[in-house]
């Protein structure tokens, strides 16, 4: 304990949700030039861009591309729900709001590991 | 026959200024005991050189806010026995502000904000005019009333992360404040005000966290107040009438 | 943050919304028939409508992710406003340029 500040008020639902959202659009930000890199690929032919989706197909990273496409759906629904907090009328549903957003997104996740 | 055993609670309050420590005093329990109770037990049967601020002790003044056991309260309001988790209470200044001493918080640069936020009455007449007639049940007269119970007593400032992690931030109190005003119809202030609460520091910054809401003694919703200043400041810079 | 950064953030976020939902309904479709560059080029070369769906996509993301990564680095990082902008527009013109040339690849190839 560095100094006089404990904030336990943070262990909230809402709080921590919006942490989510913070995280997951850093993520986001991090993951896009690679995203962007790899298609890149394609500018020195199709043969390239298919030397690298084809180490794409091991099981390591189907899951981490799960794991992207929760990190990108829950910033979606967590965008969303801010958006509905600052433009339209106030909601008291606001846990129900966070934890639906929250639970859609890992059902997104879920469906993409299973389809692949 | 069995003694009485006297029960106790252990209370750490914090000692100095931001490079103190916490102090573990044990003071004895009582029927109805607020948290305000037990500092002033502490500061006048163990030290009295214990710092803190308080006066009304009914919720009304609002210079008693303190952070226990991780939350910002009213500590005249907080019974003990809602608070205290397995015996013990941790009594710190209010967070998000400069420590004077002990429990006392600098209310200096919250007061700042607010005026930064032009959280004043502009009048638009003078004496010489009739009284202004404002009807309760206007929509502009509903939408103040909903936030204008507000007594600064910076409890939402202090639960408030986006203060914390950004200085120039006003805080949920100040655009509160600034958003009664906007709806009041017989305020004249409000061109710069939505400048003000538009510029760098000002509500655009609030990312509806809502501890705000969630901690604020007297039921105010500053993120609904922020939301309605996001939206009027909006509408504003579309417009262009922003300076 | 200020308003017209504000106003920014938010105008990207409403219109990535459809673009996310097509992104992702394309990502399951893709995947299910078994990802593969043929596949992927089949759809995009030539094509005007990706290229503008993608191009729209590309923009919007980096005036979003930009000013997002201002806001972080100043809460989280502890920066000053002046050296988040040239966070910001450090991070804004890396997104643009690998992401229009992810597009023309695509694309053009």
């Amino acid at each position: 304990m560095t100094g006089p500040h404990n904030a336990a008020y943070r262990r909230d639902a809402l709080w921590i949700f919006a942490q989510i959202h913070r995280v997951s659009g850093v993520l986001l930000a991090i993951f896009l030039p690679v995203h962007f890199l790899a298609l890149g690929l394609a500018i020195e032919g199709e043969a390239r861009l298919q030397g690298f989706i084809a180490w794409t197909q091991n099981p390591f990273v189907k899951l981490a591309e799960t794991a992207l496409l929760f990190t990108l759906a829950v910033h979606l629904l967590g965008g969303l729900r801010v958006l509905v907090i600052e433009n339209l009328p106030w909601r008291p549903q606001q846990k129900q709001m966070a934890l639906g957003a929250a639970a859609i997104a890992a059902v997104v996740a879920v469906a993409f590991l299973l389809s692949v | 026959m069995t003694p009485e055993v006297a029960e106790t609670v252990e209370v750490s309050l914090w000692r100095g200024r931001e490079d103190g420590r916490y102090q573990t005093f044990t003071v004895p329990l009582r029927q109805s005991q607020t948290v305000l109770d037990i500092v002033t037990w502490v500061q006048r049967h163990a030290d009295p050189t214990l710092s803190y601020r308080f006066a009304c002790r009914v919720g009304v003044c609002g210079s008693c806010a303190m952070t226990v056991n991780g939350k910002p309260r009213w500590t005249c309001r907080t019974h003990v026995s809602k608070v205290v988790d397995d015996g013990k209470l941790e009594i710190g200044p209010l967070a998000n502000l400069p420590v004077i001493k002990d429990l006392t918080a600098d209310m200096a640069p919250f007061f700042e904000k607010w005026q930064k936020a032009e959280g004043r009455f502009v009048p638009s007449q003078t004496r010489a005019d009739n009284l202004a007639v404002v009807s309760p049940e206007s929509a502009e007269r509903r939408t103040a009333d909903a936030a204008i119970e507000c007594i600064n007593c910076g409890v939402c400032y202090a639960a408030c992360d986006t203060v914390r992690w950004n200085d120039s931030y006003m805080g949920p109190a100040a655009l509160n404040r600034a958003w009664t005003l906007v709806n009041d119809v017989r305020d004249a202030g409000n061109r710069s005000r939505l400048s003000a609460v538009a510029s760098d520091g000002g509500c655009h910054n609030c990312h509806s966290h809502q501890s705000c809401e969630q901690l604020c003694p007297a039921n105010l919703n500053p993120t609904a107040s922020i939301a309605g200043l996001k939206r009027r400041t909006m509408q504003a810079y579309i417009k262009g009438e922003l300076g | 943050m200020n308003v017209r950064l504000y106003f920014l953030q938010r105008a990207t976020a409403m219109l990535m919304v459809p673009l996310i939902i097509v992104h992702v309904v394309v990502i399951f479709y893709a995947t299910r028939r078994g990802l593969s560059a043929a596949e992927i080029l089949s759809r995009t070369r030539g094509s005007l409508g990706w290229a503008t769906y993608y191009s729209l996509f590309v923009i919007a993301a980096t005036v979003h992710a930009g000013i997002g990564v201002r806001t972080v680095s100043i809460e989280w990082g502890g920066l000053r406003p002046r050296s988040a902008d040239a966070v910001m527009w450090g991070m804004g013109f890396a997104l643009l340029v690998l992401g229009l040339r992810a597009v023309t690849a695509v694309v053009l190839a």
